[in-house]
């Protein structure tokens, strides 16, 4: 069954306090290369048929993200 | 007048909820989420808790439920609602209200008496108390900071839509330290703080939160 692959993360001007705690912690344990932390959320959706591209989209826009707060991208199957 | 309370699976403050709209002379009424029926009720208000398990985000599954759907569908057309806490982040997701409530800025569930600034004395929730009135309510969330695009934020305050503001102190780190909004007509209003734990004196820090729930009903009688 095509899996279609949703990844949201809240939009750059909306501060991250989650990504900003797990950057203290990698801080903490020597991993000082690591210079900015954006914590979001992964959906993997199994879909039968066809993905419909302009559905999945609305989907993800209208209740996955919440577009006042949260940028999202679709990764439909290959091919 | 005929106050709607409504309950999702997860809601916690439903029955402090009614018993403020009784307490404030109103008769409330139970709404149960899965219900297509408001009841003809005259307001509705949408209590805290934790709706759906705040699955998603908060307030994100119960704006999509059907009773919801009816509210903003009212809402639109005037109907005059109060979201508190959960109920606030429900308003949001429904697109009823602007911004978002996201986690707080300190990572903490925060639970404590809140000093507030009303900024706003002409909402439909608002009308029984003054302009700049201090006064004081509890808070408690863990996912209570309001949050907008910097352009957004400065349009909401350009029209006058920051209904109560945090003084003496930011729980959540909210930007610009808002604490609630309304919407363009000023008949539906969400606020983090929670108005219906301070009724009476035995239970809460004061009696201010009253005046939320008196204020509908000159609004209603008005109407």
């Amino acid at each position: 069954m095509p899996r279609v692959v949703v990844d949201v993360v809240l939009k750059p001007e909306i501060s991250d306090p989650q990504g900003q705690a797990v950057l203290g912690a990698l801080g903490r344990l020597g991993h000082d290369s690591v210079r900015g932390v954006r914590q979001g959320k992964h959906f993997v959706l199994d879909v039968e048929g066809t993905p419909d591209e302009a559905e999945l989209t609305q989907i993800a826009e209208t209740l996955l993200a919440n577009p006042v707060i949260e940028d999202v991208e679709l990764h439909l199957p290959k091919g | 007048m005929r106050i709607g309370v409504t309950t999702f699976p997860g809601s916690l403050d439903d029955v402090d909820a009614v018993r403020a709209v009784r307490l404030a002379g109103g008769e409330p009424v139970a709404l149960w989420h899965g219900d297509h029926d408001l009841e003809d009720v005259d307001a509705v208000v949408l209590p805290g808790g934790f709706s759906y398990g705040d699955y998603l985000r908060a307030g994100a599954i119960a704006a999509r439920a059907p009773l919801v759907q009816d509210i903003v569908t009212r809402a639109r057309q005037g109907l005059p609602v109060l979201g508190i806490c959960n109920g606030f982040q429900v308003l949001c997701e429904a697109g009823l209200l602007p911004g978002a409530l996201t986690r707080n800025a300190h990572l903490h569930f925060r639970t404590r008496d809140q000093a507030l600034r009303i900024e706003r004395a002409d909402s439909a929730w608002t009308r029984d108390y003054e302009a700049g009135q201090r006064i004081v309510v509890p808070v408690k969330n863990g996912e209570g900071r309001y949050v907008a695009a910097p352009a957004d934020l400065d349009r909401i305050e350009a029209e006058g839509r920051v209904v109560v503001r945090y003084v003496e102190g930011n729980p959540n780190g909210s930007m610009r330290d808002i604490a609630g909004v309304t919407s363009a007509d000023g008949r539906v209003v969400g606020l983090m703080p929670h108005p219906e734990h301070a009724v009476e004196e035995l239970t809460g820090p004061s009696t201010d939160g009253l005046g939320f729930f008196t204020s509908v009903l000159e609004q209603v009688v008005s109407a």
